[in-house]
């Protein structure tokens, strides 16, 4: 299981590698390797150059801005898990990031890889939807960014365009002073891939009325998802309420079907998940400490 | 010797295991470690069709590519070598390395490339340029049964290489007799072993001395007779190095496919070559699958849950190539009524050839799915009776002082205590307590429920059903071997004469041949001489190490304590029996006069004047062992089949969130006893090991042919192995009903765990769901499986069997 | 390509494809054997190795990405020819592993662990050795070996008047 020979290039600059990529339309990206390189091995994929952006310096770094906090593509999921300030500003990234792979994998498993990667069961891409995410991309006419949503097309396909890489993913902050999060998926190890997942995250005011919901879908269609469940905002996320808005929202859900899970399953769990995610989320808002003290 | 484990020095004491320390170290010598002089690397192109002619096979392109050495096909193989070996008598179900003619299975070798690197052996397969013709391909076995199904070898004449039913006892009386009966279908999935090294092998051709040396990762009885039949060539110039570490096995690595084809190459080609198998020529072409069955079964029983009579038939989809698989119908026999004393027994076993891949032997060689459908047969009695589980159980059980008990298919079983053991592991876990523990997760909205299964573990392996179902196989010895030598200086070297796998054999013979010289286990060595140097072995299958290989040792070392006993007592002008063997001295205890372990060893290493009349000088002995209780032919169906049988008994507590599916075992506890153990933390970890196994049999691996006849678990993405998250802490229960014919009383322990590891386990998910009116019948149980089964029986007028 | 890695603290330089992964380097250009091939697509942990301290599989890393890390193989830990590591000990002393072909890579998964964490909890060890898989063990004694060295570990490296707070043993 050797891949097919190709060439290897670690360009200098994010223009050089941009440059590098616009110009050879069997180059490719490689960052961290923990998705591309089983391709590799198995002749999935059998690019004629590997531009490694691993060590570009534009690329690294975690930022907080003043509504959102800027990942560099290259920030190890690890580094990422860890982090200061993503566990208190992106605390759903924060909250994910232990299932996905396992320990060696997000050693050196980049967030713009998974990002890039676009599995529809990964988590990340999941946090970067149900949040309505920017991903940044570096094109050889400059920075360009569209909305997570618009970025993901379907199983491993993107909108990106040969010649431009995801450089950051922008997450938008929550003001509000309580926020929680909640997460479930459902694997048949601990470190696969999702049969389904579910993300949310909520903000309530001191009377526990949600103020804000984001709920998100992951491992069910060709592709995250985001759910409209805004009737929420005003709700104090009763359980009747809560399962009127996600049968609301998941009534036409397109399900996939494989060996390990049908589709009637996935569509079942999916809404499960959903609520059991809301009402974590409720529940950590309510016990987790307020913006100013975290 | 005493079986008493309180006269033991150095059995049953909590030594370390010698391996460990090279492996810890990263110092095994692995096959892919074994780098020749000038080696050259395989490749192998797997056939993307289930069935399909060759027309022709163009290597043009991939053999003008620089580094590339050679384009080995089917027909230039076929050629040369003679067919491999079948277990039974079907001689046009011919098998070579290479397909020839035509394919049987997708992921089937087509060709082999020979190249200077493994990489670019991979480049040049992707150039061969095969122009097949499809053809028609079954996969399932009871579609293969059926008369006009296609043909997998034409020339055999049906799919069946095997349809015989024993009757043993009066069954359709007994079935008369009994008030009650019930029938069911349970189907044990293709699964297999998987070790974390795939197969590999290195061979060199010696022209001068016409000489075959062969390095691989191999576990294989008769594999050095194997290799010379099929190249042709005298068994005296196959030198197989057994120094080789296998990483793990648990019986598949049979590779003797892979073994001639490489052997062929390096003969063809004058330079070593080697093949490593990767993952995805293991998973698909390696040959290494393990059993895929139905089991009808039907038992007649009473009211009180006493079965008397089971009609069990068995279908097994053996793959492309009839290979051992069949003999996996006919192990099971020696333990076909379990641990129970169910009076008669009919048994069809019926073999079939469809278009999956070629299955190996497959720890407990059929054993692990038979105690399934057995253990599902009990756990239904006792739903039909309204009686525990347990009870059931213990109603059924052969009692201890029927010991030794003949089973209606003709084996004695040597010593057992079931009750004994159930009733400790009761103790152990406080069933009160767990069942209130599964009414209080109940309670908090789970599934919850307790799994129970009793098994036996046949050991020390014979061939009996080789005979059994081949009449032209007429085997009745598969013994193995042990020799010691003392050298001049006193130290001891032991050799053994088969690899191992992980079962710490250098262990096992250093810490018997202590036990009974009296001497420090540390201070033997023990090697393993290439198979031209070695006595003969049948290499570890079948549990028998500890009774065969341990057993031998005791024997080779039994004598060589007699030889320094008669060299002493000649010193001292004693008869041997006056005279006293002690930490490697002999003393007169009357005289007060004794020598030492270095005096002994001086004398007979220099001193031929000292020695008894007659004496061969030197201090080495040996031993071949024949198997306990074997030695006889079949006769009316009936065979004595393994000498020792290890019991266990394993109960689980499981629980399951309704919607998700997921089974989640809160605790695992498993009652053992397999006699005397020699190293406690071999046994334990054989115990735990199998456990696990048996746990991703049971819920997460699966070989799966989509109906294009393509595998879609081929990758470690999708056939599932059990992670530490997935294996939970196991309690053991230990008991030691010694074995009579074995030296320290030890039975075999290699399989244990696996072989109820399933059955415990789907039965706890069963009680977890029979209160919905729902069982699973299949394994591997998946998760959406439960969850969709679930949601479906909790619809209004919904629930049956799924 | 020319390819310098620093491997067990010496930098060690070859010739190679850039298609070669770290573990076939490791293997076949600087004969280091204790790295071993089991999947080959990232999924086994049979080929950990340690980079920066942390563990990776070296079968999805070229070992032309490789250069600039300090890499630790198990060949790295035994202090002496001959001799163990608390932790190689440990695995020897529970009989962590059968066969040994993932135990090398077990031994670093947890080596890594033991370097973050004094007293691991068993969720964090099963965690921490989750990405390597055992066919033999069942796991259950490798869980003890790392808990017993991280007891070996911790009592070595506590000064004596805190272990007895009598100070007299």
């Amino acid at each position: 299981m050797k891949p097919a020979p190709f060439d290897y290039v670690r360009p200098d600059s994010l223009a050089e590698a941009c440059k590098l990529l616009a110009g050879d339309d069997d180059a490719r990206v490689i960052a961290g390797g923990q998705t591309l390189v089983p391709m590799l091995a198995m002749r999935l994929a059998r690019p004629a150059r590997l531009v490694d952006i691993l060590r570009l310096p534009e690329l690294a770094g975690i930022r907080k801005d003043s509504d959102s906090v800027v990942v560099g593509a290259t920030t190890r999921q690890a580094q990422a898990e860890r982090d200061p300030v993503i566990r208190a500003s992106v605390p759903m990234l924060a909250r994910v990031l232990p299932w996905v792979g396992h320990p060696p994998t997000r050693n050196r498993g980049t967030i713009g890889g998974s990002i890039a990667n676009a599995d529809p069961s990964a988590e990340i891409p999941l946090v970067a939807v149900t949040l309505g995410a920017e991903i940044v991309l570096a094109t050889t006419a400059g920075p360009a960014a569209m909305p997570a949503d618009e970025f993901f097309v379907g199983p491993m396909v993107t909108s990106i365009n040969q010649g431009e890489c995801v450089s950051a993913i922008r997450f938008p902050v929550w003001t509000h002073q309580r926020i929680g999060v909640g997460f479930f998926e459902v694997s048949a190890r601990k470190s696969d891939f999702a049969f389904v997942a579910a993300a949310a995250q909520v903000a309530l005011d001191e009377e526990e009325r949600c103020l804000d919901v984001a709920l998100g879908l992951g491992g069910v269609g060709d592709r995250p998802l985001r759910l409209d469940v805004s009737s929420l905002v005003g709700t104090r996320l009763d359980a009747k309420s809560a399962a009127q808005a996600v049968h609301a929202a998941s009534v036409d859900l397109d399900a996939a079907s494989d060996l390990h899970a049908s589709a009637s399953y996935r569509r079942r769990v999916a809404t499960t998940l959903c609520l059991r995610a809301l009402e974590q989320a409720r529940a950590d808002a309510a016990v987790r400490p307020a913006l100013g003290a975290r | 010797m005493s079986a008493d484990p309180a006269s033991f020095r150095f059995v049953s004491t909590n030594r370390r295991v010698r391996e460990d320390r090279r492996f810890v170290a990263g110092h095994g010598l692995f096959v892919a470690d074994v780098a020749l002089e000038g080696m050259l690397h395989v490749a192998v192109l797997p056939s993307q069709h289930p069935a399909a002619r060759i027309v022709s096979i163009d290597a043009s392109a991939a053999l003008a590519m620089p580094g590339v050495h050679y384009v080995l096909t089917g027909d230039e193989l076929a050629a040369a070598t003679d067919p491999l070996m079948n277990g039974l008598d079907t001689p046009r179900v011919k098998r070579h390395p290479l397909a020839v003619g035509q394919t049987r299975y997708a992921g089937e070798w087509v060709a082999a490339v020979v190249a200077d690197s493994r990489a670019l052996a991979e480049d040049a397969a992707e150039k061969i340029d095969v122009s097949y013709q499809p053809l028609p391909f079954v996969l399932n076995a009871e579609e293969a049964l059926k008369p006009d199904s296609p043909p997998v070898h034409p020339e055999h004449g049906s799919n069946v290489l095997l349809d015989r039913t024993f009757v043993w006892g009066e069954v359709d009386k007994h079935f008369a007799e009994c008030p009650r009966h019930l029938s069911f279908r349970v189907t044990w999935g293709r699964s297999s072993t998987v070790p974390i090294e795939t197969f590999g092998v290195a061979a060199s051709w010696d022209p001068w001395r016409e000489m075959l040396d062969v390095w691989a990762s191999i576990q294989m009885p008769k594999y050095p007779d194997q290799i010379a039949r099929a190249l042709r060539i005298p068994a005296n110039g196959v030198r197989v190095h057994q120094d080789v570490d296998v990483g793990g096995s648990y019986g598949v690595k049979r590779g003797i496919k892979q073994t001639v084809l490489v052997a062929h190459l390096a003969r063809r080609l004058g330079r070593p070559v080697r093949l490593i198998e990767d993952r995805l020529d293991n998973m698909a072409g390696g040959d290494a699958h393990g059993p895929d069955r139905i089991f009808d079964v039907e038992v007649a029983f009473d009211d009180d849950g006493i079965v008397k009579s089971m009609k069990m038939k068995a279908l097994d989809n053996a793959g492309a190539y009839a290979g051992r698989a069949p003999f996996q119908l006919g192990k099971p026999i020696g333990a076909i009524v379990g641990p129970y004393r169910i009076e008669s027994v009919q048994y069809r076993a019926q073999s079939v050839t469809t278009n999956k891949a070629v299955q190996e032997a497959v720890r407990g060689f059929g054993q692990a799915p038979t105690n399934y459908a057995i253990e599902t047969a009990i756990d239904k009695v006792a739903a039909a009776t309204g009686l525990p589980r347990i009870e059931v159980r213990r109603r059924n059980f052969i009692r201890s002082e029927q010991f030794p008990y003949l089973i209606p298919s003709g084996s004695t079983y040597d010593s057992g205590d079931y009750h004994t053991v159930v009733d400790k592991v009761l103790a152990h876990i406080d069933l009160d307590a767990m069942e209130k523990e599964r009414d209080r997760l109940r309670a908090t909205g789970l599934l919850a429920g307790i799994g129970v299964a009793a098994c036996l573990e046949p050991s020390g392996a014979n061939s009996a059903f080789e005979p059994l179902l081949n009449e032209k196989n007429t085997t009745t010895t598969w013994m193995d071997s042990c020799r010691i030598v003392v050298d001049g200086l006193g130290c001891v070297t032991v050799t053994i004469h088969n690899t191992s796998s992980g079962q710490g054999h250098e262990t096992l013979v250093s810490t018997v041949v202590g036990e009974v010289l009296q001497v420090d286990p540390d201070l033997i060595r023990v090697v393993r001489p290439d198979s031209l140097a070695c006595l003969p072995s049948n290499s570890p299958v079948g549990s028998r190490m500890a009774i065969m290989l341990g057993g031998a040792a005791f024997h080779a070392a039994q004598k060589l304590k007699a030889k320094l006993t008669r060299i002493g007592a000649h010193q001292f002008g004693l008869g041997e029996d006056k005279v006293v063997y002690a930490s490697g001295g002999v003393a007169d205890p009357a005289g007060n006069r004794q020598l030492g372990w270095a005096e002994l060893v001086n004398i007979a290493h220099r001193h031929y004047h000292l020695l008894p009349e007659g004496m061969e000088p030197g201090l080495e002995t040996t031993h071949v062992m024949q198997v306990p209780t074997g030695g006889t032919l079949p006769k009316d169906g009936r065979v004595q089949m393994y000498p020792c049988h290890s019991f266990e008994f394993h109960v689980v507590l499981m629980a399951i969130d309704p919607v998700i599916g997921k089974p989640e075992i809160r605790r695992y506890v498993i009652g053992h006893d397999c006699g005397t153990v020699i190293t406690p933390h071999i046994v334990r970890g054989m115990t735990l090991g199998g456990i696990a196994h048996g746990l991703g049999a049971a819920l997460l691996e699966e070989f799966v042919y989509n109906d294009e006849g393509q595998l879609i678990t081929q990758s470690f993405m999708d056939y599932l192995l059990p992670s530490a998250h997935e294996v939970p802490a196991v309690e053991i229960v230990h008991h030691c009903t010694p074995s009579p014919f074995t030296v320290f009383g030890q039975k075999g322990s290699g399989e244990s765990g696996y072989l109820g590891a399933p059955a415990a386990i789907s039965g706890a998910i069963n009680d977890c769901v029979a209160p919905l009116g729902i069982s699973f019948n299949k394994l591997p149980i998946r998760i959406a499986a439960i969850g969709d089964a679930i949601a479906k029986a909790q619809q209004p007028n919904q629930g049956q069997a799924t | 390509m020319m390819v310098d890695l620093r491997i067990n603290g010496t930098v060690r330089s070859a010739e190679l494809e850039p298609r070669k992964t770290l573990l076939d380097a490791l293997r076949e250009d600087f004969l280091l054997n204790g790295t071993h091939a089991g999947c080959e697509h990232g999924v086994c942990g049979a080929c950990t190795v340690l980079l920066d301290g942390e563990p990776v599989r070296s079968c999805l890393l070229f070992a032309v990405q490789a250069d600039g890390y300090e890499i630790t193989t198990i060949e790295g830990l035994a202090p002496a020819p001959g001799e163990l590591s608390v932790i190689q000990d440990a695995f020897c002393e529970t009989h962590g592993l059968q066969c040994g072909y993932c135990t090398p890579g077990m031994i670093l998964a947890a080596h890594a662990l033991l370097q973050q964490t004094v007293t691991p909890t068993r969720e964090e060890i099963v965690e921490a050795i989750s990405a390597n898989i055992c066919r033999c063990t069942g796991y259950g004694q490798i869980v003890e070996a790392v808990q017993f060295a991280a007891d070996r570990l911790r009592i070595a490296n506590t000064p004596r008047a805190l272990l007895s707070p009598g100070g007299s043993k």
